[in-house]
């Protein structure tokens, strides 16, 4: 079978009242591990339903390389579904639920190909039991095992770990990346869970309200954020208000509240005259008033320490900038640094290189998550 | 003190509870127990002596049992008609779109609340309006009883399919399974012991029932109609043995059904790891 | 599945189309029948005159018996209630493992004709049966008291017969009541009663409702208790129903079941108004 790329091309989806997907465009490249990320309401399981099959979009095509599956019925499809709550078939076994798509498909023998499959999934004691006996990880374990069996061109995956507990849901995730570099499929997979997405995938599509905010590698979407979304919702960011005032030398010089600090060119998204300052808290450095910091770039001093948080790995710090916001600053506890205290006044700095520009009519707010 | 009057009070309410089953199964023991009645005379109803006659010559009397085999004979294609029917309709009901349904549901609803009087009164006034006064009989009965029972059906199989998880089916056809696939293996085997239940229920209320039947049968005599008949006639005790046979089957196949519902339930805790 | 626009309309179609020839069109019927003159008759036919006055003379005649009937249902239901919601509240709350069995046993009468079981009735209830022998020796009755062929026994058979119509919703009702708010009662000092009568009571109002309406509606039309153990003082208006259709009288009879038909409806509306409305199917 030729390597097929899934195109989804100027995909909508309008229910009464609200569009869910929105003029969606995306290639997933063949044996990849493309991850659909975005807070719940974003459209990514509306978007995996449509490329399954069980919606049907208002606008718009998915096509499997140059074959236009867009209105076929989800039999009919190459594509296999993991469903969030395992939808595992109550009424026959383990054996029976991973072996329904090859018999569906008219395969007499399946006996081998069931049996290899619960061996790959570490099942195999457990063929002749019903699901209702297995635990919660076993149950996803078949879910996944009954939809790989199909070696299909392009498996979904919908928020498969959801309602796993921590460790296990670490181990599974180890797992099916494994699994996927091992077999080879292209991997769709939907969550809101950001720091799933960035451990297991290839690509990333940060979603939000329907539309792509930026897809890239999680490396780049991390440290690269185009949008206060993605700058919010994958990690934590500071944004500072600032206004442009010139280019000079590869950098965009921006003065923040009476501070002039510079951000390359490469990592300046808007054109406006104003726009957000962006900084993650583990780049910034804090330091006591004059001290000599660990890299000179942007340098701010007059900050006051409000919080002190001791995670363990790290101490995370507030501290209050003269302007009244407060910047998180994350300090990884290598024993090498002390420990700042509340009330105390400290300089706080950070590489220009780890700065990035955005577009001052966002929503600073955007994507944080509500707790 | 204090201790005893509350360790009354928890159990008074179990206790009334349980004179309350065994007041409901007073008559039952009463059947059981005429069925092996020896009557001194046709008129009275009282234990006279005791006699395996009744059950030996169980069809002795006139028409009791050929009544018995025509109230089957319509219990089984009344269940089969309204099983049919009442099943697609649940399924319009729970799992497609249509307009009209607050309509719908009022109208299943309404045979249910109608009392049996009123329901056999109209469907006579029907046959006579339509001119079939003279052809009352076993199809007008069967007819009748379709009507009532499919409201049942469609609430029971309803109850059943709405707790069913539609994802499964959606799984089926995400594994390659057609429309009619999918309904044969996933959707059908999962409502079935609903499906099953409302036939259960449709042939009792069909073999059971008597006011809507007497109004509508003509010449035809049924089981109950038998009974009521020969109400006035004298009672043969025969009844006793029918009666007693309808519910050592029907508590059978519940007690059944209730065994097998403990053993799995028992392997599911054993098994869990 | 949102594909398949019209499958849902073409399952209804039998069905509904039974219930509309079988259940609607009988119901115009019945009215319609009820206007008839009552000159007419089967062999004959009848003549539509719009003869409203029908209803006024079964309301003349039958006044009395209908005014018993809704009596008579409305006293069984009430005893079905007394013994039911305490059996309904064992089986929800009191009855661990058994819990199924006692359903079971609940059910289970049922399975005996609705007949047979009431003939049992007037053995249990017969002039020199278990009871009466009982309750004259412990002078509650008199010597020549009987309880057959008295509005008791009516009543007593109505209840008899319906009382698994008052349980069954009742116990759907109260099982479905999170113990935790009743513990919650009893944690913000409530006794017992009082969280009975706060907490249980209100919440297991849907099945109490669906309970006494589908007891009060079906006891309210039946006869055969009333003809199996009463006496021709205690006939129903199911009785007079029956007898009027036997000898022939059609206006007459749909006049006054379209009358029951009518008294129900309102009860119900004013009770449901008030209970507070639920879903119906």
């Amino acid at each position: 079978m030729t390597a097929r790329d899934l195109v989804i091309d100027r995909l909508t989806k309008r229910f009464a009242g609200f569009v869910a997907v929105d003029d969606l465009s995306v290639t997933v490249p063949q044996g990849s591990f493309f991850a659909l990320l975005g807070p719940s309401g974003c459209g990514k399981t509306t978007t995996l339903r449509m490329v399954a099959g069980l919606e049907d979009p208002t606008a718009g095509a998915i096509r499997l390389g140059d074959h236009d599956i867009t209105h076929l019925k989800p039999y009919q499809r190459p594509v296999n579904t993991v469903f969030q709550s395992y939808a595992l078939f109550p009424h026959l076994s383990i054996f029976e639920n991973v072996a329904f798509g090859l018999r569906r498909q008219g395969h007499k023998d399946v006996k081998q190909a069931v049996t290899d499959m619960l061996d790959l999934v570490e099942l195999a004691p457990y063929g002749d039991r019903k699901p209702a006996l297995l635990s919660g990880g076993q149950q996803q374990r078949v879910a996944l095992a009954r939809a790989l069996i199909n070696k299909p061109e392009v498996l979904l995956l919908d928020e498969p770990l959801g309602a796993l507990d921590l460790k296990l849901r670490r181990g599974m995730q180890i797992e099916l990346k494994r699994i996927q570099t091992e077999v080879g499929l292209t991997f769709v997979h939907v969550t809101h869970d950001q720091e799933e997405a960035m451990t297991m995938a290839d690509t990333i599509a940060v979603m939000n309200g329907g539309v792509i905010e930026q897809m890239g590698a999680p490396a780049e979407l991390y440290e690269n954020p185009r949008t206060t979304f993605v700058a919010n919702f994958l990690g934590q960011s500071n944004l500072i208000a600032g206004t442009v005032r010139g280019t000079e030398g590869g950098f965009t010089q921006v003065d923040m509240h009476g501070v002039v600090v510079s951000v390359p060119v490469e990592r300046t998204h808007t054109t406006n005259a104003s726009g957000w300052v962006g900084i993650r808290p583990e780049k910034v450095l804090i330091a006591g008033p004059g001290e000599e910091l660990d890299a000179p770039g942007n340098h701010l001093d007059g900050g006051v320490v409000t919080d002190v948080s001791f995670v363990g790995v790290s101490t995370q710090y507030l501290v209050r900038m003269p302007w009244g916001q407060e910047l998180q600053v994350f300090e990884q506890n290598t024993g090498r640094r002390r420990l700042f205290n509340k009330g105390e006044t400290v300089d706080i700095s950070w590489r220009p290189e780890y700065a990035f520009l955005l577009d001052a009519a966002q929503d600073v707010n955007a994507g944080i998550e509500e707790d | 003190m204090r201790a005893v009057r509350n360790w009354v009070a928890q159990r008074l309410v179990l206790w009334f509870g349980l004179l309350v089953l065994l007041y409901m199964f007073l008559p039952i023991f009463v059947v059981i127990l005429m069925s092996f009645n020896d009557p001194a005379s046709r008129r009275g109803y009282t234990f006279d002596g005791f006699t395996l006659d009744n059950w030996t010559n169980p069809c002795a009397p006139y028409q009791l049992c050929s009544s018995v085999w025509v109230s089957i004979q319509i219990g089984l294609a009344a269940t089969l008609l309204a099983t049919i029917l009442g099943t697609l309709m649940a399924f319009a009901l729970v799992r497609h779109r249509f307009r009209g349904r607050s309509s719908m549901s009022l109208l299943i609803f309404l045979p249910m609340a109608t009392p049996e009087i009123v329901l056999g009164a109209s469907l006579l006034a029907l046959f006579v309006n339509a001119g079939f006064a003279g052809q009352l009989g076993f199809w007008t009965i069967l007819v009748a009883h379709v009507m009532f029972c499919l409201s049942f059906v469609v609430v029971t199989v309803k109850a059943r399919l709405a707790g069913m998880d539609p994802r499964l089916e959606e799984a089926a056809t995400d594994l390659y399974a057609t429309e009619w696939q999918t309904f044969w293996r996933v959707t059908f085997p999962m409502v079935a012991p609903g499906i099953a239940a409302a036939a259960m229920l449709s042939f009792s209320l069909s073999f059971d029932d008597f006011i809507i039947t007497n109004l509508n049968s003509g010449q035809t005599v049924t089981f109950p109609m038998f009974v009521w008949g020969a109400n006035q006639r004298g009672i043969p005790m025969q009844v006793n043995v029918i009666g007693t046979v309808m519910f050592l089957i029907a508590f059978a196949v519940v007690l059944g059904g209730e065994l097998n519902n403990r053993r799995r339930a028992r392997a599911l805790a054993g098994v869990r790891s | 599945m949102s594909r398949r626009k019209l499958t849902g309309y073409w399952l209804l179609t039998p069905g509904t189309l039974w219930l509309a020839f079988f259940f609607l069109v009988p119901t115009v019927t019945l009215v319609v029948s009820s206007l008839y003159d009552p000159e007419g008759s089967l062999t004959d036919g009848y003549v539509l005159t719009g003869r409203f006055a029908n209803y006024a003379d079964m309301m003349e005649f039958y006044g009395p018996t209908i005014l018993r009937s809704l009596g008579y249902a409305f006293a069984a239901t009430l005893a079905c209630l007394v013994l039911g919601y305490p059996l309904a509240y064992a089986i929800a709350f009191k009855a661990g493992r058994w819990k199924n069995l006692m359903l079971v046993a609940v059910i289970a009468p049922f399975f005996t004709s609705f007949l047979v079981r009431t003939l049992s009735w007037k053995l249990l209830l017969g002039d020199h049966g278990p009871i009466v022998d009982f309750l004259q020796t412990i002078h509650l009755l008199g010597e020549d008291g009987r309880l057959l062929a008295t509005p008791f026994a009516v009543i007593t058979g109505l209840t008899y017969n319906f009382l698994p119509f008052m349980v069954l919703p009742l116990y759907a009702s109260l099982e479905k009541i999170d113990l935790r708010l009743v513990e919650a009662g009893s944690d913000l000092y409530a006794s017992p009663v009082t969280t009975f009568r706060k907490i249980t009571l209100p919440l297991s109002m849907p099945g109490l409702v669906a309970g006494t309406l589908l007891t009060f509606i079906p006891a309210s039309g039946d006869y055969i208790n009333s003809e199996l153990l009463g006496n021709p003082r205690t006939r129903m208006v199911g009785n007079e129903v029956q007898d009027l259709f036997a000898s022939g009288s059609v206006p007459e009879a749909a006049s006054l079941s379209v009358m029951l038909m009518a008294l129900i409806v309102l009860l119900v509306l004013v009770y449901v108004r008030r209970a507070g409305t639920e879903e119906l199917v």
